[in-house]
């Protein structure tokens, strides 16, 4: 699971560091943390915006009962 | 609309500060809900709380309005501030307690006890 939160957000960030933790080992609690050059001049919210954007798929399907996020800009 | 989306509008837009949370301030039954709850005490937000477990209608119908797919949420004066991590993040960094002064005023701290409303 977590490979495959990995890679959604490789897509939606490409070239991009990307990280995704399972949290508690049970597939459906995550700390994802994205730096990218996108982020830069954008608010949280809108940053935080763009990963669940990346994620929602699982986001919908239930697959992810709990996300933590940790944004941050190049500049 | 539904009358219920109507509701949770009247809630974002007419109280100070609202937390849309899983459980009360009292029961808290979420780990992130707890640490919005927790950041927003720190900066002596007067928090309005609305627990979204009663009715899974109350979550679909918020995140419509919204736009953000987790709980808990948190508006100030109808603005969406984030999730857990970006209130907590904006606590630590004192951004949150100079939205609150700018939104509210500077005496924001004595404007009101926490409080839970219903919907649906």
């Amino acid at each position: 699971m977590t490979q495959r939160l990995e890679s959604l957000l490789q897509e939606a960030f490409p070239g991009d560091e990307v990280s995704v933790e399972d949290r508690t080992g049970g597939g459906d609690h995550f700390q994802v943390s994205v730096t990218s050059a996108r982020f830069d001049g954008l608010s949280l919210v809108e940053q935080h915006r763009l990963v669940y954007d990346a994620l929602a798929a699982p986001l919908a399907d239930g697959t992810i009962h709990e996300l933590r996020i940790s944004t941050k800009g190049i500049a | 609309m539904t009358e219920l989306r109507d509701e949770i509008k009247g809630i974002i837009e007419g109280e100070d500060v609202a937390l849309f949370m899983k459980g009360t301030p009292q029961m808290v039954m979420c780990g992130n809900s707890h640490r919005a709850l927790e950041a927003l005490r720190r900066a002596g937000a007067p928090v309005t709380a609305v627990d979204i477990l009663p009715d899974p209608r109350i979550r679909e119908e918020l995140s419509a309005l919204s736009g953000w797919p987790t709980i808990p949420q948190v508006f100030v004066r109808g603005e969406l501030v984030g999730g857990a991590d970006i209130v907590e993040e904006l606590e630590q960094n004192g951004e949150l307690e100079r939205t609150l002064s700018e939104k509210l005023g500077p005496d924001y701290r004595g404007a009101g006890a926490e409080r839970v409303v219903a919907v649906a």
